[in-house]
């Protein structure tokens, strides 16, 4: 039996199961016990667990990150979630430089099974520091892993996932997609990392997408197929760390056509992580270079206009698969 | 309503006079202090109406209540002397002398704003009066107002070869109390002996969080201070001549010694956090008895039961800041959106690859800078 719920209760849902499930799992972060969250995603956790294990924090990222990780060296199951993860940027040192690193530099003794969840990219009209893309920036680091559903379903199963994961765990939502319907099982179930999704199939070109810009994906796919008869295949890339090659390759080596879509900015980037990792699998398969989307490389705007226009949309995506059929 | 209990270390609010006119100051001058503080908070419900209309998107904090705050701090200032401020920023760009169309064409997204619509609600910048933002990220602007008040030094000293003449005014959120980069500013400010003075806007609540369940010691702040060597003071922020004469006296002592300060400003906002916030953690009893102690009421009181202005005069005052903001709107909405040239401009200085350098904004271009 399957309902329809909210990307947000698929998210509390993924949070309250995993609570009931081991004690050492709880929920710190700001405004997530007596407010009901900054939007709404732990609402109702603090009566069902008590302020013990939903806890509000003052602001203090660099702080409670630190916190988390020190629970999480001695066992704990800590989630913490960032208000966005724009405002993680002032616990960099903790989740950059302490977390990832800790197996490592304790030559195994000490791991630290840590999530830090919350809001990625543009929020609508955010301005420059509250719109930031940290996939790219983070997923450099080693010893991370990093997941970035685009629905419903994929949250709920990968939160659990990442919950019960020994290493630490960064979990990209997104605001803009927090009352995104989707169907959602009653019955638990796990989506293991590393294992993309077929959103869309065709044989003319593969789309590679990550997070909420799989929907900007799926709307170009659409008008590609309606307007210009070209069939692309969409695929949901899930987790960035570890990255699913196997089905992009495949895919590619299908369509000989291989698009990117990543909402962060190009320089060192996700998406020419991805880019420069199908261009040496497939090297004789390709037709084209792999073409990358990306949002233009600026500090993102205030104004609506200017946003609008500098971030990855349906129309620079078919620009891109066009230029990529030799159509453009 | 006055016998609201709060707990220690808040506002007092409640419906009391203002503290008497301060005799040396001129009729003009307190009834500019009025206009101004009028000013803002016309121009903040019309922001709040302008946002629920769509005009202004993103995230939008106004001023009410806290009014005082910026008025008084600007009064007790000179020109010169830089300030910095988080995100709750609009008051501090009209008191500074910012004019209205600028500070709401910038919330319009547009390019007759201050920054031209590229930085919004949260970051108004104005180099002309010496405002050197609205900054989005808590406690960020913390560690920059130790920079401004480094470089007013080390120009007045190490290349006039003079001695330290400007204060820098930090204005921060108690929230921003709990942000490591604040605690970093002060013990440099300590150490460097910067003329900078922390002025926490302190109306109880960040988001839905009070003071007293976020930070350690809220019935006494000036122990924050204290650990790193910086004076104190509390003041009622809910009185402009309490704000001018205690940060007046405070910012020359600045200005005479160059050792930072630190002030708890006690004061209240009247609205939610930001657009969208129900306010379920605070009573509409305490509300009501913060505004029943409005420092706009308190000060028009005041100035009538003085003779420096009468009821009549009162009307045409209100008549002027009605029309000066309905003017920003006209002329807000009737600026250009920017043009898609403008994503790849101001990135950098210099002109290279995509990017076309920079250049000032209509508002400096019409004004000239200082
Ligand atoms: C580092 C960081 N964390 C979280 C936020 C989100 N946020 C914006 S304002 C705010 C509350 C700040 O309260 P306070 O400092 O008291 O200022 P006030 O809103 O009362 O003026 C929070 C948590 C942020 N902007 N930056
Ligand atoms: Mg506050």
């Amino acid at each position: 039996m399957s309902r329809v719920i909210e990307f947000r209760d698929a998210l509390r849902e993924a949070m309250s199961e995993e609570m009931r499930r081991d004690p050492r799992v709880f929920l710190l972060g700001e405004e997530v016990a007596q407010y009901d969250g900054a939007y709404k995603v732990s609402k109702g956790m603090l009566a069902e667990f008590g302020p013990r294990r939903v806890i509000d924090m003052p602001i203090s990222e660099n702080g409670f990150a630190g916190l988390g990780i020190g629970a999480a060296m001695m066992g704990l199951r800590p989630i913490v979630e960032f208000m966005s993860w724009s405002f993680s940027l002032v616990a960099a040192d903790q989740i950059l430089n302490n977390a990832p690193k800790m197996l490592y530099m304790s030559g195994g003794q000490f791991g630290c099974p840590i999530v830090f969840r919350g809001n990625d990219g543009a929020g609508g009209q955010l301005g420059s520091t509250h719109s930031w893309c940290v996939e790219s920036l983070y997923a450099n680091v080693p010893g991370l892993k990093m997941a970035i559903p685009s629905n419903p379903y994929d949250a709920k199963g990968l939160l659990k996932t990442a919950i019960r994961d020994p290493d630490p765990v960064f979990f990209l939502e997104s605001e803009r997609m927090l009352a995104l319907k989707g169907e959602v099982p009653e019955e638990e179930y796990l989506i293991p990392f590393g294992q993309a999704a077929i959103r869309r199939e065709g044989g003319d070109c593969t789309i590679v997408s990550f997070g909420r810009p799989v929907h900007f994906a799926m709307d170009a796919a659409e008008v590609l197929a309606k307007e210009d008869g070209i069939e692309c295949e969409v695929i949901d890339g899930r987790t960035i760390r570890p990255l699913d090659l196997e089905t992009i390759v495949r895919s590619v080596r299908k369509t000989n056509r291989c698009v990117v879509v990543d909402q962060s900015w190009s320089f060192a980037s996700v998406g020419s992580e991805v880019a420069a990792q199908v261009s040496e699998a497939c090297f004789d398969d390709l037709d084209h270079h792999v073409h990358r989307v990306h949002a233009d490389d600026v500090p993102a705007p205030y104004a609506m206009n200017l946003e609008q226009e500098m971030l990855p949309n349906p129309r620079k995506i078919r620009k891109a698969v066009l230029s990529a059929c030799y159509r453009g | 309503m006055s016998t609201h209990a709060l707990p220690a270390g808040r506002a007092t609010g409640g419906a009391r006079p203002s503290r008497p006119l301060p005799p040396g100051v001129p009729p003009k001058q307190l009834l500019r202090w009025f206009r101004d503080m009028l000013l803002i908070r016309e121009f903040e419900v019309r922001t709040m109406q302008a946002y629920q209309e769509k005009k202004i998107g993103g995230f939008c904090h106004v001023y009410i209540g806290q009014e005082a705050v910026a008025v008084g701090c600007v009064a007790a200032t000179r020109p010169e002397d830089p300030m910095i401020t988080a995100y709750r920023d609009h008051g501090h760009a009209l008191a500074r002398g910012m004019a209205a169309r600028h500070c709401m064409a910038e919330m319009f997204g547009k390019i007759g704003g201050c920054a031209k619509g590229k930085g919004g609600s949260m970051h108004m910048f104005d180099r002309a009066n010496n405002l050197f933002g609205g900054h989005g990220i808590v406690g960020a602007q913390t560690p920059v107002g130790a920079g401004l008040a480094f470089a007013t030094k080390y120009e007045d000293e190490v290349i006039r070869g003079g001695t330290s003449d400007r204060v820098t005014l930090c204005f921060l959120g108690d929230g921003a109390l709990n942000q490591g980069a604040f605690h970093e500013a002060l013990n440099l400010a300590g150490l460097l002996d910067l003329p900078v003075i922390y002025v926490v806007e302190n109306n109880g609540y960040s988001m839905g969080t009070s003071i007293e369940r976020g930070t350690t010691m809220a019935h006494d702040l000036s122990v924050k201070a204290a650990a790193y060597g910086i004076d104190a003071i509390e003041v009622d922020g809910l009185d402009v001549i309490a704000v001018y004469e205690e940060m007046h006296a405070f910012v020359e002592k600045c200005r005479r010694t160059s050792r930072p300060g630190f002030v708890d400003m006690k004061t209240y906002r009247f609205k939610g956090h930001s657009m969208s916030d129900p306010r379920k953690y605070r009573t509409r009893d305490e509300e009501a008895h913060f505004e029943a102690g409005d420092p706009i009421g308190k000060l028009e009181r005041a100035l009538v039961a003085a003779g420096v202005i009468d009821e009549p005069g009162v009307g045409v005052l209100m008549d002027s800041v009605r029309e000066e903001v309905r003017e920003s709107i006209r002329w807000s909405d009737a600026s250009p959106l920017p043009g898609v040239e403008e994503l790849h401009h101001d990135v950098y200085v210099e002109r290279w690859g995509p990017y076309t350098g920079t250049s000032l904004p209509e508002m400096l271009r019409e004004e000239g800078t200082r």
